[in-house]
Order: C-alpha cells, then sequence, then structure tokens
C-alpha cells in the first residue's frame, strides 16, 4: 500500500515531519519500506514533444532524439532509452537544470554528437517507475510546460508500506491517517462529500433491480446510477494521484472508482448501464465449468464456490469482488453508469482469487475484509469526485443485504490489559487510547465494554482489543524485563551426546557437509536402495521431489560434485533426517535421525575406525560387526552394526555400482547409522575402573585360522578364556603364507595381564594362557602356532 | 710422599681436563682413581706409617681424591654438554619444509556453518535458562497451522509456501514451513512453566536464489509460566541481543501480525552505530492456541518468538549468497 502525505493530511493535521511520519507508520505497524519525495527539484523541467528518433552513428545504445521544447525548434538530444515514438510528450531537463539527485545538466558531447540537455525516467524524477525508459506524458500537455504544472506535481511524500493482513483499515489512505492522528492526538475526519448540487435523475429502481442470491457470500449489494455522464480523461490532481500511488489513469469514471477506493478502502465497479441487459443485476453463485472472459481478457472457467454478478438475463457478467467483465466496460460512448459498491465475505474471495489466479486491487481488500457500513459516504465520495462529469444522480441507492459479520462487543478487563503486557495503564487511559481508532468504550466498573468498528473485522476478542491498546500505548514505551521465575538452562543428554558424535568426527578430520533432504525419484534406485520413499505432492522441481530414506545419495552427489571440481578424497559426515513409509500405518511418516560418514578415496577400515571412534565418544557399550551384505554396500567388504543385538546400520565401502551410478571415481568407505536409536539405547556408562599398582605380564598368543571365522570372533573367544585378568587385548599381526594352509590366516594378539591386588605368579599366567587357548581353539576350530 | 700425593693430584687435574671425548674420560677414570691407581697404591702403604703420618697422609691421600673427582666430574659435565649439542645440531630440521608433507598433517574438520550459529545460538540461549526442543520435519496440518490458529482456508497460510506430500489423506502431511510446531508439541506434552527454545530445518516451496532457500532453519523460543508479560518478551530479546551480540546493542519490537501470537511484533537489532537488523517475528502466545494445547490462558500466559539461523551463518562470515552456504564445496566448508 501507497501513502501520500498531502492526502494523508487532507484527514488530519499532519504536522509533524516527514520523517517522523514514517517513524510512526511503522511504531503502527505498517513498517514504511520506502519514502519517496516528490516534486522536488524539478526546476528547468519541461514537457517536450519527440519530433524524430535517428540512430547515433558511432553507438549502438544512444540514440539521437530531436524534441520540440516549446519554441519550435528541433533540439538534438543524445538518450540510452528506446521506449518513446514520434509525436510522444517527454519530460526534457533542459540546460542548466539541477535535477533531484544533484546532476547538473549542461551541453556536452557524446561520442561525437551534442546532448542539448536530457530526457528523464520516471526514477531521476523522484517518481516511482521504470528506470530503464523514458516518462512518457499522456497527451493534453502544451509543450515547454514546466513538468510540475503538467504533471499536477506538488512537493509530497509518498510512502511504500508494508500492511499486515490483519489491517484491512490501512489499505485506505482514510484509515492510515486514522491511525496516525491517534498517534499525533490531532483530529481525524472523514470527507462529508456534498452532491446536493447535482440535478437528480429517474428512481435508481425504475432503471435496474438487484437479485442476491447467494447471501451467505454476498453481505451488502449496492448500485447507484449516474446519468449523463461525459466520459474524459480525469482532473489532472486525480490523475496524478492515481500514478503516484501506481495505477494508471484510464477516464474519469474508472479513475474515481479506484480513487475512492485508494481514499476509503471501498472498490467499486462501474458498469456502462446500456450494456447491462436483462434490466439489471443478479449475484450468484458460479455453476460447475460455467466461463466468462474477464476484463483482463482471459476465458476463466468457474466452480460453484466462485460469485457471479450477472444481469438480468442471468449471463455472466464479472467475478464479484474479484474482477469485472469486458462485456459492460465503460467507454467514451457510456452516458449511464452503474456504480456497483459490495460487500463479500472474505474467505470466499480469498479462496476464489487464489484458484483462479486473480489478484486485484479490489480482492486484496475483499478478502481482508472491507468495511460495510463506509459504502453510504464512498457513493457519495464517488459522485463529489467525477463532478461535472456527472449530468444527474438516478435518485436513491439500491441496496440489497446479505448476511453480514456482527459487530461484536468485547468486554475488556482492566487488569488483562496490564497482566498481558507488563503495563499500568488505567482504564480512562485504555478509553483515551481506543477512541480515536474507532474503538467506542463504556465502563463496567474497573473495566470496558469496547464495541469494534466495521473496519475492524479481524478484531473480535478481548486479545485483540488489548492488542490496539499495546500498539497505540507504544511498544517502545511497554517497559523491559527478564522473566522473574528461576529456571535452568541445559541440553538434553541427546543433544549433548549428538554435539559429542559432531566433535569427535570433526577431530578425526571430516568435516560437515548438509545435502538437501530431498531427491530425484531415480536417486534412490541408483543408490539401490530397497526403501519404499515419501514423495512430494507439489514439488517445484521433478529432481527435488523425493524425500531421502537414507543419506547415502546426498553424500555421494556431494562427493561427485567435490570430485568433479578437482576436490579428491574428501571426508565428509552429515547428521540428519531420513524419511521412509512406515512398515504399518502411523499417523506420520517413519522419520529418523542418522549419521553418516563418507570418506573419498579410503577402504572400509577406515571407516570401521571412525565408528569404533564415535562409539567411543558416547561409550556405547555390547556393540559387534558382524559381516553381512548391505543395500548399496560392497558385498564383499561391508559389516552390518549391532548394539545390545539391534542391527542400526551398516559399515564399510559403498559398492562400485552404486559408485559408479553417482559419477563418483573414488572408492568411498562408508557408514550409516540409526543415530536416534543409538542414542535410545542404554550408553554412556563409564564406571571408574581402579588402576592397579601391581605389575602387569603380556604374552602374545598367534592362533591360525580359517578365513571365514572373523577375527572378532578370535578376539571375543580370548576375552571370554582369559577373563578378569586380561585388562588389554591388542591385535598385532594378521600373516598369510608359508607355515599358514591355504584359506587360513595367522592372527596374533598381544594380552596384558594384571591383577588389582597382587603381583600374578608365574602359574598364574600359564593357567591363563592354557585357558584362552583351549576356549579360541573350542569355540573358533583355530589352532595356535607356535 | 705429600709431594708425591700432590703431584698425583695435580697431574690428575690436568689429565682430566684434558680428556677430548666421555670414553677419554672413562679410561683416564680407571687409571687414576681405579684399584690400580697411583693414588690406590699410595693408600695401601698407610697401613704400614704411624698413627701421625698416616693421619696426616690420608688426608692428603682423600684430598687429591676428591679433587681428582671433582675434575672428572666437571670434564663429564663439558663433555656430554658438547656431545648434546652434537646431536641436536645433527637433528636440525627445517620445518617449513616438512609441515606440508603429505601423510605427517593432522587436519581438523570443520562442523558446517550453520551448526556453528545454531550451536552459538543454543548457548546463548542455555545460558538465559533456556532448554531445547525438537520434533519432525514432517508434520500434519494440525501442528503446522490448525493449533496454530490458522484456520482452514486463511489467507494467513499464503505466506508460507507449503510443500506438501503424498501420505494419508491429500494435503494433510507436509514439510513443516517453520518449527512452530514444535511448541504445540511441546505444549501438548509437557505441564508448565516452560522455557524452551526450538531449533531445527523447515521447508518451503521457494526457488534457491541468493536470499531464499526451499530448505533453511530457524530457531524459536516459548516461555509460557504464571504472570509472563509483553515487558518479559522485551526483555528477553532484550537479553539475547546483548548476550549474542555484545552488550551494547540493543532491540526494539515494532507491531507485526502471526496469526499465533497476539500481541505480535517485529523484532529488530539495534546496532550501537544506531543502525539496525530486522531479525524475526514474536508476540504473546495467542489464547486460541493455548487452549489448543490444552493450557488455560488465563492461568498461564507466556511469549514466543523465531528467527532464521542461516542467515546469522551467512552474515556473520560475509557470505553473500545462501546458496554457497548449501554447496557442500569443501573449498567452502574448510573455510570456517
Amino acid at each position: 500500500m501507497k501513502a501520500l502525505l498531502s492526502w494523508l493530511r487532507e484527514f488530519a493535521p499532519l504536522d509533524a515531519d516527514p520523517h517522523a511520519i514514517g517513524d510512526a507508520l511503522g511504531a503502527l505497524g505498517t513498517p514504511v519500506e520506502e519514502m519517496l519525495r516528490i516534486g522536488h527539484g524539478l526546476d528547468g523541467i519541461v514537457v517536450a514533444r519527440v519530433l524524430d528518433l535517428r540512430a547515433h552513428p558511432q553507438a549502438d545504445r544512444i540514440q539521437l532524439v530531436d524534441v520540440d521544447a516549446g519554441d519550435g525548434e528541433a533540439l538534438q538530444i543524445c538518450c540510452g532509452a528506446f521506449n518513446m515514438t514520434v509525436g510522444d510528450l517527454v519530460p526534457l531537463a533542459t540546460i542548466g537544470t539541477t535535477m533531484p539527485n544533484g546532476l547538473e545538466i549542461a551541453r556536452r558531447k557524446l561520442r561525437g554528437e551534442w546532448s542539448n540537455g536530457m530526457l528523464c525516467s520516471p526514477p531521476e524524477l523522484g517518481l516511482p517507475g521504470d528506470p530503464g525508459g523514458i516518462l512518457v506524458l499522456g497527451d493534453g500537455h502544451r509543450t515547454g510546460t514546466p513538468l510540475r504544472d503538467a504533471l499536477g506535481l506538488e512537493e509530497d511524500v509518498l510512502y511504500d508500506l508494508e500492511i499486515n493482513p490483519n489491517r484491512p483499515d490501512a489499505m485506505s489512505v482514510a484509515g492510515l491517517a486514522r491511525d496516525l492522528a491517534a498517534h499525533f492526538k490531532v483530529p481525524f475526519s472523514l470527507p462529508a462529500p456534498d452532491i446536493s448540487g447535482v440535478a437528480t435523475g429517474d428512481a435508481v429502481t425504475s432503471l435496474l433491480t438487484v437479485e442476491n442470491l447467494a447471501p451467505d457470500l454476498c453481505g451488502r449489494f449496492t448500485a447507484r446510477v449516474l446519468q449523463g455522464v461525459s466520459v474524459g480523461p480525469s482532473d489532472r490532481r486525480i490523475a496524478s494521484r492515481l500514478t503516484l500511488m501506481g495505477m494508471r489513469p484510464i477516464n474519469n469514471v474508472v479513475d474515481v472508482s479506484n480513487y475512492v477506493m485508494l481514499e476509503l478502502g471501498q472498490p467499486s465497479h462501474p458498469y456502462d448501464l446500456a450494456r447491462v441487459a436483462g434490466g439489471g443485476l443478479r449475484v450468484r453463485r458460479a455453476k460447475d465449468g460455467e466461463r466468462l472472459v474477464t476484463l483482463d481478457d482471459v476465458e476463466r472457467t468457474f466452480t460453484g464456490d466462485d460469485l457471479l454478478i450477472c444481469n438480468g438475463n442471468d449471463v455472466p457478467d464479472g467475478v464479484g469482488g474479484i474482477m469485472g467483465g469486458a462485456s459492460s466496460e465503460i467507454s467514451e460512448a457510456t452516458t449511464d453508469v452503474l456504480v456497483e459498491m459490495a460487500w463479500f465475505q472474505p474467505m470466499a474471495i480469498a479462496k476464489s482469487s487464489r484458484r483462479l489466479g486473480i489478484r486485484s486491487e479490489a480482492s486484496a481488500r475483499f478478502e481482508k475484509g472491507c468495511d460495510p457500513e463506509v459504502i453510504e459516504l464512498a457513493q457519495a465520495r464517488f459522485i463529489e469526485l467525477l463532478g461535472s462529469g456527472v449530468g444527474r444522480v438516478a435518485n436513491g441507492m439500491i441496496d440489497v443485504t446479505g448476511e453480514l459479520p456482527p459487530t461484536p462487543t468485547v468486554r475488556l478487563r482492566t487488569s488483562r490489559v496490564n497482566g498481558m503486557l507488563g503495563t499500568s495503564i488505567e482504564r480512562n487511559e485504555i478509553t483515551a487510547l481506543l477512541e480515536p481508532i474507532g474503538f467506542a468504550t463504556r465502563p463496567e466498573g474497573d473495566d470496558l465494554d469496547v464495541t469494534i468498528p466495521s473496519w475492524r473485522p479481524d478484531s473480535a476478542t478481548e486479545i485483540d482489543v488489548i492488542e490496539e491498546v499495546g500498539r497505540h500505548y507504544g511498544y517502545a514505551r511497554i517497559g523491559s524485563l527478564v522473566p522473574p521465575a528461576v529456571h535452568f538452562g541445559a541440553l538434553s543428554e541427546r543433544q549433548a551426546d549428538r554435539r559429542a558424535v559432531r566433535d569427535v568426527l570433526v577431530g578425526l578430520g571430516l568435516s560437515e557437509a548438509l545435502p538437501m533432504p530431498f531427491l530425484a525419484p531415480d536417486d534412490v534406485a541408483r543408490a539401490e536402495l530397497p526403501y519404499d520413499v515419501i514423495t512430494i505432492t507439489n514439488p517445484l522441481i521433478a529432481d527435488e521431489s523425493v524425500m531421502r530414506p537414507s543419506l547415502l545419495p546426498g553424500l555421494l552427489k556431494t562427493i561427485a560434485y567435490n570430485e568433479s571440481h578437482r576436490s579428491a578424497g574428501v571426508s565428509l559426515f552429515e547428521l540428519g533426517h531420513i524419511f521412509r513409509v512406515p512398515a504399518q500405518s502411523q499417523p506420520l511418516p517413519d522419520e529418523r535421525e542418522h549419521v553418516a560418514i563418507a570418506l573419498a578415496g579410503a577402504e572400509a577400515p577406515d571407516a570401521v575406525a571412525l565408528w569404533e571412534a564415535l562409539a567411543d565418544a558416547i561409550a556405547v557399550p555390547d556393540r559387534a560387526l558382524m559381516a553381512a551384505a548391505a543395500p548399496g554396500m560392497h558385498p564383499t567388504r561391508t559389516a552390518t552394526i549391532t548394539v545390545a543385538g539391534e542391527t542400526l546400520g551398516s559399515v564399510g565401502e559403498v559398492h562400485p555400482r552404486v559408485l559408479d551410478a553417482f559419477g563418483v571415481s573414488e572408492r568411498v568407505a562408508w557408514f550409516e547409522i540409526d543415530l536416534g536409536r543409538l542414542l535410545d539405547l542404554p550408553h554412556g556408562s563409564r564406571p571408574y575402573k581402579r588402576i592397579s599398582r601391581f605389575p602387569s605380564s603380556d604374552i602374545d598368543l598367534a592362533f591360525e585360522t580359517p578365513d571365514e571365522v572373523p577375527a572378532a570372533a578370535v578376539a571375543d573367544a580370548i576375552r571370554s578364556g582369559a577373563g578378569e585378568l586380561l585388562v588389554l587385548l591388542e591385535p598385532f599381526d594378521v600373516y598369510r603364507g608359508t607355515g599358514v594352509a591355504d584359506g587360513h590366516r595367522s592372527l596374533a594378539f598381544r594380552l596384558r595381564l594384571q591383577a588389582g591386588d597382587r603381583t600374578l605368579t608365574d602359574a598364574e599366567i600359564a593357567d591363563v594362557r592354557d585357558r584362552t587357548i583351549a576356549t579360541v581353539t573350542a569355540a573358533t576350530g583355530a589352532s595356535l602356532r607356535s | 710422599m705429600i709431594d708425591e700425593i700432590e703431584r698425583i693430584a695435580a697431574e690428575g687435574e690436568q689429565r682430566f681436563a684434558g680428556a677430548s671425548t666421555l670414553d677419554e674420560l672413562r679410561t683416564i677414570d680407571v687409571e687414576l682413581l681405579g684399584k690400580r691407581s697411583e693414588l690406590s697404591a699410595v693408600k695401601q702403604k698407610l697401613g704400614s706409617l704411624e698413627p701421625d703420618e698416616r693421619r696426616t697422609i690420608g688426608r692428603a691421600v682423600n684430598d687429591a681424591r676428591t679433587r681428582l673427582e671433582a675434575a672428572a666430574a666437571a670434564r663429564r659435565a663439558t663433555l656430554e654438554a658438547a656431545d648434546l649439542d652434537a646431536q641436536l645440531e645433527a637433528e636440525r630440521l627445517d620445518l617449513t619444509e616438512l609441515a606440508h608433507t603429505t601423510g605427517r598433517t593432522r587436519r581438523y574438520g570443520h562442523k558446517h556453518l550453520v551448526t556453528q550459529a545454531q550451536e552459538r545460538l543454543e548457548n546463548v540461549f542455555i545460558g538465559l535458562g533456556f532448554t531445547i526442543a525438537e520434533g519432525p520435519e514432517i508434520e500434519d496440518d494440525f501442528h503446522n497451522f490448525g493449533a496454530l490458529n490458522f484456520p482452514t482456508g486463511h489467507p494467513a497460510r499464503d505466506m508460507y509456501d507449503t510443500l506438501y506430500l503424498d501420505y494419508g489423506e491429500p494435503g494433510t502431511t507436509l514439510l513443516r514451513t517453520h518449527t512452530s510446531p514444535v511448541q504445540i508439541r511441546v505444549m501438548q506434552n509437557m505441564p508448565p512453566p516452560i522455557y524452551m527454545i526450538m531449533p531445527g530445518r523447515v521447508y518451503r516451496q521457494d526457488t534457491a536464489d541468493a536470499t531464499h532457500m526451499p530448505v533453511f532453519h530457524q530457531i524459536e523460543g516459548l516461555v509460557i509460566d504464571k504472570g509472563i508479560t509483553f515487558a518479559h518478551l522485551a526483555g528477553t530479546i532484550d537479553a539475547f541481543s546483548k548476550a549474542f551480540f555484545g552488550g551494547d546493542f540493543a532491540s526494539r519490537l515494532r507491531p507485526a501480525y502471526f496469526p499465533f501470537t497476539e500481541p505480535s511484533a517485529e523484532f529488530d537489532i539495534l546496532r550501537p552505530d544506531g543502525s539496525y537488523m530486522e531479525l524475526g517475528g514474536c508476540g504473546m502466545v495467542h489464547p486460541n492456541v493455548l487452549q489448543n494445547c490444552g493450557i488455560d490462558p488465563e492461568e498461564w500466559q507466556g511469549f514466543a518468538f523465531g528467527f532464521g539461523i542461516d542467515r546469522f551463518a551467512k552474515e556473520r562470515h560475509g557470505v553473500d549468497d545462501l546458496r554457497d552456504l548449501f554447496s557442500n564445496d569443501i573449498r567452502f566448508l574448510e573455510q570456517f
């Protein structure tokens, strides 16, 4: 929404300087996105007519323009814009002009051609508009006229405001002025149009009838008829204001319709009465599949939730509250104008406008909720502004009502106001804050009964009114306190563990990647993952239409990206959510937090070492690796990770076929586990073990083991055989070759034995050695190498 | 005999001083102080002397021995120091030559910038007495919109370009558009008082450009307690501004609109130079939202606030394009 300071001042004596008014608009919840000073520094800029356009002999991006600046002579200008044609009226900054931005215009040569001034774009003049083109003025101006006079520009300030959806009143200049007047504590008054001087025409009821067949969607429908209208260009002041507000002047009738909407927030629709067939209008729901060509020349198809304004023959003429039709458009031949002003159900307009893909200035206001009670004033204002363009005004106004929302009265507890805002405002002060913005109050003991004004449909409950009190009391005046209660902040165990996982991986040299959780549909198949995926109903692009069921595809794409940018050997990790179709029906999909690592150019043992480091960092007990195939993984270099007997993921290398499918040329060591589940399982316990003061003894044992027996099984057997005297077990050699049978290898371990309460005797050590060998032999079929 | 002893001591001192290696020193040591040394020989003769003379000569022998031992120790210290110097010199390295040799490097990894920003924000709020809550990224309509006071068809839903999922009834399952559904889950599952923040990933149907991503990160806070007012909201925002940015920063609130808070505000961070940065939205939790979560709005009141995390990550290091933040280019990740 834009607002001109001069226009705001028509409703209230807002004397504060433009910056203070801008600040006030922000403090009231209508922040200024841009503030433009209009009409400053336009001395020396005049209206000129384009006489001739020629190519510049030395330059492509500049053309030569001959203009007549009022003296009938051709004046050559070099110009970088190409949007004008011969005969156009354009603004010329003459030699000696100082532009609003301080630039001084002098006679100068551009690539060998003289330029005797400058043709101006709207921003160069401090006006809103396209900086790439020259401002082309409408017809009817004399050449040589100062631009300020031609445009009817006064020195003014244009605010471009952001309006929140709960402030339909702020979508009108009058509404903004009401809020500002209350803020600055100055009087506010709406216009009081005087149309007594306009001749009275026929009785409006003799000219048309209006039928409202959809009272739930159309709460009020009014029509006035203006007779003997002369359609032509608007009053310069109206056209100028519309231009500044970002609307194109069309003709006096359409312009006044827009002007009234901007001023009072009430959209209207003018019809050429002669072209409304059937003697009137019918407001009704569309039939499913019904069609109409709207004013923008697009054929629209409707459903039963859309509201149509039809002529007396039930032929659709426009879409209620959204856009008119072409058939009854105002033209120069129009003499009798039917002015529709209505109130439409906001939610219905919002839905129709969204479904039809039409957003108009009218629909933007109707969908937020217009003031059903401003219509009489707006109709009168329409007539007043059209002025001498109106011959006679038909007697009376057709006013058909439907269902209008009630105007609620709300009990406002003074204690609640202060309890919510943290203030100590007295009842009378609350009254003084609310009355100027139209919230009528009546004392009820310490409290107030507040009647919500018809232009604030967003406001309906006590808390809504408290917000108004806060807004006009001033957020900046409300104090600033830290909450009083004693409470303690901390990371939960899970959050601390998650940080520990990140810390250990970062400490071991991995960097954290954050790929998008979206995948292309074929990514899952390329990664050879067997999961049923969740798909996005309305993806922006097909390549991002599936939610990842694993972190694998995203990290492989990341490695491929880095390889393609000559970064080989990257070490990455990711903590993130994965999404799968659940095995059993449940309200939401199966969503889990996973952690994965991907080491480009590394082999499976590196991934195992990282998994062990991670597990150590958060003290995961009872964990094991078991050689097993896993989706997308290298068939002979993968193990599943189990914790407390539950499979949580896998570790090893990515399958070369999958790597190839993702364009990754290096090997990739990998693990991915269900971190959420891991952290659900018992972990983190580290009871103190007293460090023995007695000497320890080492024994080395090498076992010849069939290849299919995992080293982990041998180590487990050693632990079980050696018992509690074993304080350290280290594998130190793997040997295949002479002296070891085919299909076997020798696994050598160093066992450190120690007791907490004594020095071990040779006999005890020998005993442990024997028991260990016996256990390993029995459990794994390995034999001791001597 | 005294003269003889003096000669042995004086000559011996010179011998020790002249030793040029530790090996030579050891040889001299054996020769002059060992069992077969001249001094030992003199000592063996003591038994045959008269008591008075034995005492005198004995003392002289001991003195001579002490002198020789001192001379040996002094020379040993000198030679050992020289040896160490020689060894250290032999170990000389050009550290700049070896520092970057492959295989020797120990490189620290890097947390993602967004994680770094999130953890810093979490730490500040923990310091302010908050705990952290989390929730799913896939949500239902009720938690993402309905419970937050967005009725079906409400135009305010247009503020969010929602990505819906093919799951359950059409239009019921979605990628959360904000972290606010976690508020609902917290209020449904734990009785007040509540002092929590809720960081996380959120989604919008938005084309990626320099300032927008379809996936980004937010953090929001929720306080529900007895007697909590708008002034406490302002105080908390201000405390955060000072704790996170510095004591000379301040904050201000401006009226705004969100369906789930009322009164609502946008909050700006005021820099010491007088400029400000628009940060996020906040407000008093709407009574309807409390009611939707089974909390009596006449008994409990509270506020909520929220803002984007990615912008912090981006602006702290002068990253000018949000897409770079998510390129996962190692040359980017390793900068921070």
